[in-house]
């Protein structure tokens, strides 16, 4: 393991920030940290970069026990939100600057800096200042000066906030692509959970200053172990239901829904969670276990797909989301009544764990 | 298109009216700095060439006890500058980073001397520091020393006096320069392997200089024209600009030779702000 995390905590005096992190991070994996702002995301960040110290708890990077060093021996390189460029300091200079403060030979420092910008697509910019440089660009020069000393950890905090959404996806991809190539063992902040989606090998979803649960992208989004992180990971339809003896669950507002399993022992509470995409609406609704009608009561154009509000009889709410063709146009409108179905297959269960 | 042209200039332009009610307000304070400033410095000027001679400039230039005591001046103003700012860039630093009481109790006692007057602490300082003051005396009580140290009407006592009154005056510009510097340019530096020394070396200082420049002109200009603190506190053994022309005013009644000495002292104060402001401008990178 590249990174390891024993038990972190971190307290602000009565407010505990981190309640006991433990995570792993493998060689060359991009491991993203998501969560909501308070979650204790930055905290965790500031912890592993060293600016600031656990409580209680270890980290390592590889071998070493960096719990309490400075952040200038712990080789890390960071992408800040706001990039931090030096603003008196060509890109050339900063860039240079860990190998400056490594120590490097002139000639090799230029190399590498030169090789460093190349990298980024920014080889021809070298002499300017930040302040003369477009978002991207500046983005592109920090992620140049975090990885130009070859460090043993890349931390990236939130760097894609301040782009435009079309820049937003280039960088996205830019940086994942050179994440790859580079086989940099990657920390990501973000509380943006689409980007998570888009970049990460594994994804660790924090709550109140706790790991949620940790998995892979499609895991974290088709499976999650909690409410919350069904809730914060994508839009979701979540029904409070309780267990019925085999495949089937009594849900709230809805009425019994089949299941391919059973829901856990009858009688036991568990949330059922359908996206909004499972979600089959008008004629495609007919012949699936769970349906229903309802009215839709909103209607949202999405370029690729329609989102739609329904509400039901019992004044439950869903959400919907249905695919656009651009030739065809969208048969349903406002007011509308509709059956309303979706698969056993599509609903996951999550158990309630007494919280 | 001519109608076009006409129906804009005949259209009120808001920002315009607001400039002009603005000039408007400001009005009698530009008028008092006209009467009461301007107006004066002019007869000052025209009073050193008086009689259309160049004569007390020469008399000021081939002196040796007027070079001798403009050199002094400068002297002290860039003593007291280094001082100050030695003084006052940690101080700065610690006022960025402290917590909001630890700002409050410093800025306090930061502009604390502002309220009391010059004259005041002048005093309080000959209190302190005379033969028979209070730290001579304490020190003898220790059994530190057997003479008392000669602390005042001295070089050294007026250096005291004045960094005393113009500490404030070089730590708030820096305060502020430091103050815009993004935190995380440190972290940054930290980050990518600088120790804390050369974090600030290479990151803070340079960023922060603007605020340098501006301490050290603030500070060595008001010096260069002190006249209570090294008249009370110099005890006639040094004698700076404004005490030698305060001194031809009062005792020679020869206004003219003080308006030449007055002058002198003008344009080296500009000269110095000029110089400054070249350095500042040079150095313009903290403005992003």
């Amino acid at each position: 393991m590249d990174l390891t995390l024993r038990g972190v905590v971190r307290r602000f005096g009565t407010v505990t920030a981190l309640a006991g992190i433990d995570l792993d991070v493998a060689e060359g994996e991009l491991l993203t940290i998501l969560g909501p702002s308070g979650s204790g995301k930055t905290t965790l960040l500031k912890i592993v970069a060293g600016f600031e110290f656990p409580d209680e708890g270890t980290v390592h990077l590889g071998n070493s026990d960096v719990t309490v060093a400075p952040p200038r021996s712990r080789d890390v390189g960071m992408v800040f939100q706001n990039y931090a460029l030096f603003p008196h300091m060509t890109v050339a200079q900063n860039v240079a600057f860990p190998l400056e403060m490594r120590r490097l030979a002139k000639p090799e420092r230029e190399r590498r800096v030169a090789e460093a910008l190349a990298l980024v697509e920014l080889a021809e910019y070298g002499h300017r200042l930040p302040r003369q440089l477009s978002g991207g660009q500046q983005q592109r020069v920090a992620l140049a000066r975090a990885i130009v000393f070859k460090p043993r950890l890349l931390l990236l905090d939130e760097p894609f906030g301040a782009l435009d959404r079309k820049l937003r996806e280039a960088m996205q991809l830019e940086v994942r692509r050179l994440q790859r190539r580079l086989k940099l063992t990657t920390l990501f902040i973000t509380h943006d959970q689409e980007e998570a989606l888009i970049l990460s090998d594994r994804i660790a979803v924090m709550s109140a200053g706790r790991i949620e649960q940790i998995g892979l992208p499609d895991d974290v989004y088709a499976r999650p172990g909690t409410r919350f992180v069904a809730d914060f990971v994508g839009e979701s339809n979540l029904l409070d239901g309780v267990a019925r003896s085999g495949a089937e669950a009594e849900a709230a507002g809805f009425g019994t829904v089949t299941l391919i399993a059973p829901a856990g022992a009858p009688g036991a509470r568990a949330t059922l969670l359908v996206r909004p995409e499972a979600l089959r609406i008008g004629a495609p609704a007919a012949g699936l276990a769970n349906r229903t009608t309802g009215t839709i009561i909103e209607t949202v154009f999405l370029g690729l797909s329609v989102k739609l509000r329904l509400r039901l009889g019992t004044g439950l709410e869903l959400l919907a989301r249905l695919p656009l063709r651009p030739s065809e146009p969208f048969p349903l409108a406002e007011g509308d009544d509709v059956p309303i179905g979706f698969a056993p297959e599509d609903v996951h269960v999550i158990a309630d764990a007494g919280r | 298109m001519p109608a076009a042209r006409v129906a804009t200039s005949v259209r009120p332009d808001p920002v315009r009216a607001r400039e002009r009610t603005l000039l408007l307000l400001a009005t009698p304070a530009l008028l008092v700095i006209g009467v009461l400033f301007v107006w004066p410095l002019l007869r000052l000027l025209s009073m050193s060439v008086a009689d259309g001679t160049l004569v007390q400039f020469e008399k000021a230039a081939l002196d040796v006890l007027y070079v001798t005591v403009l050199w002094e001046s400068i002297e002290i103003g860039l003593i007291v500058t280094v001082i100050c700012l030695l003084l006052a860039y940690p101080v700065a630093m610690w006022l960025v980073q402290t917590s909001r009481f630890g700002f409050i109790l410093g800025m306090f006692f930061l502009l604390l001397p502002f309220w009391t007057s010059v004259l005041v602490r002048t005093y309080a300082w000959m209190v302190l520091l005379g033969r028979s003051g209070v730290i001579n005396r304490a020190l003898r009580d220790l059994g530190w020393i057997d003479a008392p140290l000669p602390l005042l009407h001295n070089r050294l006592g007026v250096l005291i006096g004045i960094v005393h009154v113009m500490l404030p005056y070089m730590v708030i510009p820096i305060y502020a320069a430091l103050l815009r510097i993004d935190p995380d340019l440190r972290r940054a530096a930290e980050g990518l392997g600088a120790p804390a020394w050369r974090a600030f070396a290479r990151i803070t200082l340079p960023l922060s200089l603007p605020g340098v420049f501006a301490g050290c002109a603030l500070v060595f200009v008001i010096t260069l024209g002190f006249f209570i603190t090294p008249a009370l506190l110099g005890g006639g053994r040094v004698m700076m600009i404004s005490m030698l022309i305060e001194q031809q005013v009062r005792e020679f009644l020869d206004w003219n030779f003080a308006a030449a000495l007055a002058t002198v002292l003008l344009v080296v104060t500009l000269a110095v702000y000029a110089m400054l402001g070249r350095l500042t401008g040079g150095a313009g990178h903290a403005g992003r």
